[in-house]
């Protein structure tokens, strides 16, 4: 018999339909990975019972010969940023500490609706702030994969869904949820041979998912491969009256759409993302994209989104912003941690709190974002960055009348060892460089694996979509999935 | 624009962040790195350009006028470090 | 228009009064500005309050469309330019009784822009001393929770029963110039508030308090500095915070001091204000657009159902009432000034107009002095409101025909309606089954006359000799002769005629 774990969303899904295999089965395989998976710190904390009693539920569904929904037995991992009724939810710090919400968020509740069970809580960067995953409470997750020069030096998962993708590469997990507000769902997936889509900024409801920039956060897929991506994406999808920004459009049958023909589409090629200095085998992967989306089809044209340079700098002005908000919520007083000093009045409360509560990533942030907002400085800084985004998404509109996606790398290097860029705060944030431009825009975007270094790491391949055009961006994604013939994985150290 | 502690211990302050001065004076020359860096979007000309309000054209949707939440008061103050007699509690405020 | 004289005399002369008003009306609503959690009045602690109301992670705010619909029918009540593109903000700071860390309200783009509000500053003759008030903006916002300090030695309790509940904020131009205009204004827009149904004006209960600016300066000058005193919740105290604070200014002025711009409390135990300086560090708000919600954005049909639902409003309805149903310029000002009394007026003048067949305009004088004299009169004495009026409008306008038709005199009338008001009985079977009906039979009244006349020979000698003020002593004793049921017009002519004999 085939080990459970080497399934993807789609097979288990089929398998239990079928009746090949018990959705009980499934779980229990799962989460003996994930039991014996600790070395990695992908998971916070395990939900094996939870996982189990989804699984009994739809295994007794099947029984009872009742149509089975279309992620019906799959266990899934949960980032900690998903608020679920009374497991902790700490987005990866101190600050919740004991926060266990009595509400679930509209996105999980969706995903145990289409027949998901929970493993866990996915360990990720602090409230999404970070690209390696070190900037956590609760330690870094370390990548399964290891250079193959025999060193064994700890690789960063990515961020800010590094557990996630940390535990779909390792098997714990045929599929997780990520959120991405600037590359956090598809810079882990390059550095982990995994794929990982985002969809259109509303396509996922916002409720109850704990939130870093709220103009720019979107919840999404992250699995093995563009098939399962589409699936899960189908779940996670739809309008929620409880989020004002959601979209009210209906949620398409993306699996149903899939087709790696591309005849008749033009692939974007953007000019302005072939950078000076950009690492050979990035751009060797990048042409290598190129050559399989023609192979299938599309036509390959040079487009020029103008400003991106100047992307990432609004990215870090608008999200630290709009963070510095988000975040004053957590001051002790309805949740989470408190200090209290002796003879702390309130707004001491407050700053003891915020200081033993916050990593220092994330204080950085609070404290550009409470500076660019600062009185006098509020148009220079915040105003300036929203108009320059609007220019960026100008930039995307024109692009659409030349071409049906883009495609770009996912991330400027393969993963790097932790500790390596943890000192220099832009250096750390110029991982996102290729990612940010389409957050800012609200596009759709989705990495996939496209092949491995010489260090024997993986390299992503990003497609970037019109508004609502998800179909787009999977198609062009299982056109590149099909011919890179991504097969490799981490070998189990751990 | 270059910042000095003095910015940056009024920045904490807003912000609610207490920092010690050893942790200010590290702070100062991150700041300055990331400001410094950001400032190059005032190389842009947004003449005439309005600020971005919705990523996706989308309209604010309101809701009818209709009591459907609320009388949950245990879920309001299960997570609270300091709930006594219905309240959250907080350290006396002087007003 | 007219120019306010007041002034405060300094020891270096006058000093000009500059007020400006910023309300916050509590919108009436059954659900709050972003939740669904309920806005009544006195709830157990933290009883009416959302996930949303609490900030809890990932929770998410949805604005109520009654609330943008009362601040619009609000803005359309003063003539004010309605935005149909506006936004909401983030106002930024840490209290306790914010749990978001952040008051969601309207900066940079208000849902109502400028507008004006007409005072009286005569209620006797509202039209003599008239001023407009200039309205800046309207803006919706979210109220806050509420502190509790003496439950607890060391703690505060933090009650968000109100967190979320949406407010109007109303800031006027600093066009005030006297601490009675200002009265004048805040009475003015509770009644506007009240007609438009967008605010229950209920101070007590703090549906509306003000945030109360003032500077002074020499007349002709420049403003001074000002000062905000902070949540005044009646109209009496915000006259007197007025008062005391510029008067307080005019003193820091001339002992060579200046004036800080600051937050301050008005205390009306010691009737003084007081810096606040717990608020004073504050002061950066950080205002940015919410990225939670989108601009809101309001079509035709949405302000033609605004425009269409408001009501006839307080100063056109005054002026209707003077033209239309020729009553005084006051009884107008009187009727009008309360939503109920309007509406309670209005039913009574039209089963008036249906009691006595006639049109409405015929019958206003005598309901509006029916209203105003003896129901007002009534009510006052059993501490009602008109609202529940022991008698109806259908009751009452049955009453004022039967004086109107000569079936009773106006005498017996308060007779009948205290008697109504007892027994709860009709006018007609009051004055039916108690004989009360006014006699018209000259036979009877010339009788009576005859009596009085031969009873009081000296005085009728007085009369006749010149003494003619003694005529109503003879009205009075015939009437107290015919148990007041004598018609008065026949008792003063059968009179006459009986003494010029």
């Amino acid at each position: 018999m085939t080990d459970l774990t080497d399934l993807g969303v789609a097979d288990i899904r089929n398998g239990v339909r079928a009746g090949t295999f018990s959705a009980r089965e499934v779980a229990t395989a799962f989460n003996a990975n994930v039991a014996e998976a600790k070395a990695l710190n992908a998971f916070l904390i395990d939900t094996p019972e939870h996982a189990l009693a989804a699984a009994d539920a739809i295994d007794a569904k099947r029984a009872a010969g009742e149509e089975l929904p279309i992620m019906a037995g799959v266990p899934i991992g949960m980032k900690d940023l998903f608020c679920t009724v009374g497991v902790e939810a700490r987005a990866a710090s101190e600050i919740l500490n004991g926060f266990k919400p009595t509400y679930e968020s509209t996105v999980s509740q969706k995903l145990w609706d289409a027949g998901c069970g929970m493993l866990g809580k996915l360990n990720m960067d602090q409230f999404a702030m970070g690209s390696s995953n070190e900037t956590s409470a609760f330690g870094n997750v370390i990548s399964p994969w290891r250079r193959n020069d025999g060193g064994n030096a700890p690789l960063a998962p990515g961020g800010s869904s590094g557990g996630s993708s940390a535990a779909i590469s390792a098997r714990l997990c045929p599929a997780a949820t990520g959120t991405d507000t600037g590359g956090s769902i598809r810079q882990p997936a390059a550095f982990t041979g995994i794929s990982g889509i985002k969809p259109t900024y509303g396509r996922c409801s916002r409720w109850g998912v704990i939130a870093f920039a709220s103009s720019l956060d979107q919840a999404g897929p992250m699995a093995r491969d563009v098939r399962d991506c589409a699936i899960m994406l189908e779940a996670m999808s739809g309008f929620d009256p409880k989020d004002s920004t959601s979209l009210d459009l209906p949620v398409p049958n993306w699996e149903a759409g899939l087709s790696s023909n591309l005849k008749g589409k033009r692939v974007g090629i953007p000019k302005e993302y072939r950078m000076d200095g950009m690492n050979a085998e990035i751009a060797a992967i990048w042409d290598k994209g190129a050559e399989w989306l023609r192979d299938a089809g599309a036509e390959i044209v040079e487009v020029s989104l103008p400003h991106t340079r100047y992307a990432l700098p609004a990215y870090y002005i608008i999200a630290p912003a709009e963070a510095s908000s988000n975040l004053a919520r957590y001051d002790g007083v309805r949740y989470g941690q408190r200090n209290l000093p002796d003879g702390a009045g309130l707004q001491d409360m407050y700053a003891a709190t915020r200081a033993a509560g916050f990593g220092p990533e994330v204080k950085r942030r609070i404290m550009i974002g409470t500076y660019v907002l600062s009185a006098g400085f509020y148009d220079a800084y915040y105003t300036q960055a929203q108009k320059v985004r609007a220019l960026i998404a100008r930039d995307f509109a024109q692009v659409w009348e030349h071409c049906d996606v883009l495609l770009a790398p996912t991330a400027p290097s393969a993963a790097f060892g932790l500790g390596e860029n943890s000192d220099d705060p832009i250096a750390m944030y110029l991982n996102d460089v290729f990612a940010v431009p389409a957050s800012l825009a609200g596009l759709p975007a989705m990495s996939v694996p496209g092949g491995l270094d010489s260090q024997g790491l993986p390299l992503g391949l990003q497609i970037i979509g019109k508004p609502l055009d998800e179909q787009g961006v999977l198609n062009a994604g299982l056109a590149i999935e099909e011919r890179a013939g991504f097969t490799a994985r981490p070998g189990k150290w751990w | 624009m270059s910042v000095d502690s003095k910015t940056v211990k009024k920045i904490a302050s807003l912000a609610r962040i207490a920092m010690t001065d050893a942790e200010v004076e590290a702070m100062v020359p991150e700041f300055n790195g990331i400001l410094g860096w950001v400032e190059q979007l005032g190389e842009v000309d947004v003449t005439g350009v309005e600020p971005m309000t919705a990523v996706i054209p989308n309209s604010l949707r309101l809701r009818e006028d209709v009591v459907t939440d609320g009388n949950i008061r245990d879920h309001v103050l299960a997570n609270a470090p300091a709930a006594e007699h219905g309240f959250f509690g907080v350290p006396k405020v002087i007003e | 228009m007219t120019e306010s004289t007041y002034r405060i005399q300094g020891a270096t002369g006058e000093w000009e009064v500059v007020i400006g008003l910023e309300v916050h009306a509590q919108v009436t609503s059954n659900a709050k500005l972003f939740s669904g959690a309920a806005t009544a009045f006195g709830a157990e602690p933290n009883a009416q309050v959302s996930l949303v109301d609490a900030a809890m992670p990932g929770m998410l705010p949805v604005p109520n469309k009654e609330c943008i619909r009362q601040a619009v029918r609000t803005g359309m009540a003063i003539g004010a330019q309605i935005n149909r593109w506006s936004r909401f903000d983030r106002k930024n700071y840490f209290y306790a009784d914010l749990p978001q860390g952040y008051q969601i309200s309207q900066l940079y783009h208000p849902l109502v822009g400028e507008g004006a509000v007409e005072i009286s500053l005569d209620e006797k003759n509202p039209d003599a001393q008239t001023k407009t008030i200039g309205i800046e903006r309207i803006h919706v916002e979210q109220d806050a929770g509420k502190l509790m300090h003496d439950q607890h030695p060391t703690m505060s309790y933090v009650d968000l029963n109100r967190s979320g509940v949406a407010l109007m904020e109303i800031v006027s131009r600093p066009d005030m110039r006297s601490p009675a205009e200002a009265g004048a204004y805040l009475k003015k827009l509770r009644t506007i508030l009240r007609y438009v149904g967008s605010c229950d004006g209920n101070m007590e209960e703090g549906s509306m308090r003000a945030d109360v600016n003032v500077s002074v300066r020499k007349p002709g000058d420049e403003f001074g500095t000002r000062t905000e005193t902070k949540n005044v919740n009646s109209v009496r105290y915000v006259m007197a915070a007025i008062e005391h604070e510029a008067n307080r200014q005019v003193d820091v002025l001339e002992s060579g001091g200046t004036i800080v711009q600051e937050t301050r409390l008005y205390d009306p135990d010691r009737n003084e204000t007081r810096s606040m300086r717990s608020k004073e560090d504050a002061h950066d708000y950080r205002y940015f657009p919410d990225p939670d919600l989108l601009p809101l954005e309001l079509d035709d049909a949405f302000l033609d159902e605004c425009k269409a639902s408001l009501p006839e409003l307080p100063d056109a309805k005054r002026k209707r009432y003077e033209t239309e149903l020729g009553l005084s310029a006051y009884n107008a000002a009187v009727l009008t000034a309360e939503a109920e009394t309007a509406r309670w007026f209005e039913g009574l003048l039209a089963e008036c107009a249906k009691a006595q067949g006639k049109p409405e305009a015929e019958v206003a004088k005598a309901a509006a002095n029916w209203l105003l004299s003896e129901l007002y009169g009534a009510l006052n004495r059993l501490g009602k409101t008109i609202d529940d009026s022991p008698v109806s409008q259908a009751a009452g306008a049955e009453l004022i025909a039967l004086v109107a038709d000569g079936t009773i005199s106006g005498t017996i009338a308060k007779q009948v309606f205290e008697i109504m008001l007892e027994t709860g009985e009709p006018a007609g079977k009051i004055v039916e089954e108690r004989g009360l009906k006014q006699t018209s039979d000259t036979g009877a009244i010339d009788a009576a006359i005859a009596k009085v006349l031969a009873d009081n020979a000296d005085k009728v000698e007085q009369y006749k000799g010149g003494k003619e003020a003694l005529f109503g002593f003879f009205v009075g004793q015939t009437m107290k002769a015919m148990q007041g049921k004598g018609n008065p017009q026949l008792v003063n002519a059968q009179l006459k005629k009986a003494l010029s004999e």
